[in-house]
């Protein structure tokens, strides 16, 4: 019977405490990796899917709500800007391309985005990705009643081409507050991994003239999505200074990954808390194992007499005791990882549900070898405790 | 040459006044290859502490104890712990198994440290003990006589050429003790091992070849003995 045999029977005869310790453990790495590798990918993934535009201009206000809502489908517009900007910007001469967005119904909770056909049908949201339609379907035209569904939407919600809805009122679901016109599905989107897969994108005049909404803003939009030219580096600072330094009506958000990478530096505390829950966590753990084998090392001292008494060593029992701790620590990663792969699919469904952003938790990344690491080492400091005093325990006084 | 010598023993603890006193002091002992000696004394004149010594548990302040052509006293703790493995085995009067292993597995604990283990004679030697219709049974699940059977089975598991024996029967009705002894007693004659076997049961003598008073051998006396078991 070999030390490893030993140690793996100490840990099975104290199952309820040996499987607290292992929870422990394993609770300590998964929080601490889910943390981490949440923050990067989020980082990563949000500053990514900026749907491939530089820049968005929308109504006075806060950048990250004109980001938010312009890009991601989150948040309310700060308000209505008028046609004429959006000409206007659309001309300046370092502006590759400039779609205008309208928002303020729903279907279902599923937002409705007016825009020109053109974005979905030119745009590259990623280097060299186009939106594409599922087959079957077709892009809707400007003055049409007829709707491009995202892959998202069109999941959850059980709509293909040919089905029709009538949109609601405002950006959260009322029941109460449908609107009279009614729109065909046209088509649905192949999945792009982006917000743009939640929502239903009509034509823009749908969103400016629909039943109920102001006349007067008929022809308003949101805001203005911007792609730069290539090479046109000094573009962002003269849009920046014309519309946020000199004017006072409009709010260009530039450069859009900036935003939200600020956006994500202004919550950091919301991980760093978690990040010292986690730690928290894992010190409790290892204070789990340190009592629980210093307790067990009292009960013990008569069974490490008697395997000393047989001819064990006392690095024997040492190594055994330590063992008993590094398999703990061990079981616990390996559980961590479990619990990881759970938790990391179950909040990147989710995340991708309510922003559209895909997360992807198991692309690797440091925590998943530091998280680790740092518990095995936790397991060793604390087994080491515990496996000094079953070296010294005297033969003599614990054979009874 | 004999199995076991011992020359000019002295072992000493510290009273509770903090001078040293003598608990052992045995100027010669021998023991040869394959016998049976037993070893009488009163509750605290040495006896434990003498079988901690020539097991090499506890190091002696003067003498020296060779044991198969090697001396104890004069080997590091970890030799001792091998030698230990190697050449002897142990019977403790509360049999000490092991909690949570059958009883096969404590048979193979007993190999662990020594000559490796050997399933097919740890299962040999519970056959032998009566007990191989018992192997899968955990100490709990044993009667008292079954323990020391177990106990028996595995201080024989490393083919020892001495057997130490602290008051095997101490703790078992006298039925079971009288079983326990011959056991312990043959399957040593069988494996050619020498026995000391710790009592101080006055009704033993007549089954050993020796008897020695631990009175008469340890010189130190119960007085020096105050405050220890044995």
């Amino acid at each position: 019977m070999r030390a490893y045999e030993i140690a793996f029977r100490g840990i099975c005869q104290r199952r309820v405490s040996s499987l607290i310790t292992i929870g422990a453990v394993a609770l300590a790495c998964s929080m601490l990796m889910l943390v981490w590798a949440f923050k990067k990918e989020a980082e990563r993934s949000f500053a990514g899917a900026n749907g491939g535009f530089d820049a968005v201009l929308g109504p006075r206000g806060s950048k990250l709500q004109i980001v938010l809502n312009g890009l991601y489908h989150l948040d309310e517009s700060p308000g209505l800007m008028k046609w004429d900007d959006y000409e206007q910007i659309a001309r300046f001469p370092a502006i590759e391309a400039a779609y205008p967005i309208a928002v303020g119904d729903n279907y279902r909770g599923y937002r409705l985005v007016g825009t020109v056909p053109e974005y979905l049908q030119n745009h590259y949201y990623i280097d060299s990705k186009q939106f594409e339609l599922q087959p079957g379907g077709e892009l809707f035209a400007d003055e049409s009643m007829l709707a491009v569904a995202g892959s998202l939407v069109a999941r959850r919600l059980g709509i293909g081409v040919g089905d029709t809805f009538q949109p609601y009122h405002g950006l959260i679901f009322n029941e109460n507050a449908i609107h009279e016109e009614v729109y065909t599905v046209s088509g649905v989107l192949e999945p792009t991994g982006t917000p743009a897969d939640r929502v239903i994108w009509i034509p823009i005049r749908g969103i400016q003239t629909m039943s109920g909404h102001n006349p007067a803003a008929a022809s308003d939009i949101s805001a203005v999505l911007l792609k730069f030219k290539q090479g046109a580096n000094m573009a962002g600072f003269q849009l920046d200074m014309l519309y946020n330094k000199q004017g006072n009506r409009l709010t260009l958000a530039w450069p859009a990954n900036r935003t939200i990478i600020q956006f994500f530096d202004k919550i950091s505390w919301i991980d760093k808390a978690l990040q010292a829950m986690a730690a928290l966590v894992a010190v409790v753990a290892g204070g789990s194992i340190l009592a629980i084998l210093y307790n067990a090392m009292n009960e013990r001292r008569r069974d490490i007499a008697v395997l000393r008494a047989l001819g064990a060593k006392k690095m024997t029992v040492f190594s055994i005791s330590l063992l008993e701790a590094m398999g703990m620590t061990f079981a616990g990663v390996v559980a961590g990882f479990a619990v990881y792969a759970v938790f990391g699919f179950a909040v990147g469904e989710v995340v991708q549900r309510e922003t559209g952003v895909a997360l992807n938790p198991f692309s690797g990344n440091a925590a998943m070898i530091w998280a680790p690491v740092g518990m095995l080492g936790i397991g060793f400091l604390s087994g080491l405790v515990p496996s000094i005093k079953a070296y010294k325990t005297e033969v003599s006084k614990n054979l009874l | 040459m004999s199995l076991l010598s011992i020359k000019g023993l002295v072992k000493r603890y510290p009273s509770d006044s903090g001078a040293q006193i003598d608990v052992v002091r045995i100027p010669s002992l021998l023991v040869e290859p394959g016998e049976q000696i037993l070893l009488q004394g009163e509750s605290g004149s040495g006896k434990s502490t003498l079988l901690n010594l020539i097991a090499g548990i506890v190091v002696a302040d003067e003498g020296e104890i060779v044991l198969s052509g090697e001396n104890i006293c004069a080997l590091s703790e970890s030799e001792r712990d091998a030698h230990r493995a190697r050449s002897l085995g142990y019977v403790f009067q509360n049999f000490n198994l092991l909690n949570g292993y059958t009883s096969l597995e404590n048979v193979e604990l007993g190999m662990s440290f020594g000559s490796g283990v050997d399933r097919s004679y740890a299962k040999n030697l519970l056959d032998r003990v009566g007990l191989g219709n018992r192997q899968s049974y955990r100490p709990e699940q044993l009667s008292q006589g079954q323990k020391q059977r177990v106990a028996v089975a595995r201080a024989l598991a490393n083919r020892p050429k001495l057997v130490l024996a602290d008051e095997p029967t101490g703790n078992l009705d006298p039925t079971n003790a009288k079983l326990s002894l011959e056991l312990i007693q043959s399957l040593c004659s069988e494996n050619g091992a020498a026995l000391i076997l710790v009592s101080h049961d006055p009704g033993l003598d007549d089954k050993f070849e020796r008897t020695l008073e631990l009175a008469e051998l340890n010189q130190a006396g119960m007085a020096g003995a105050e405050g220890r078991s044995a």
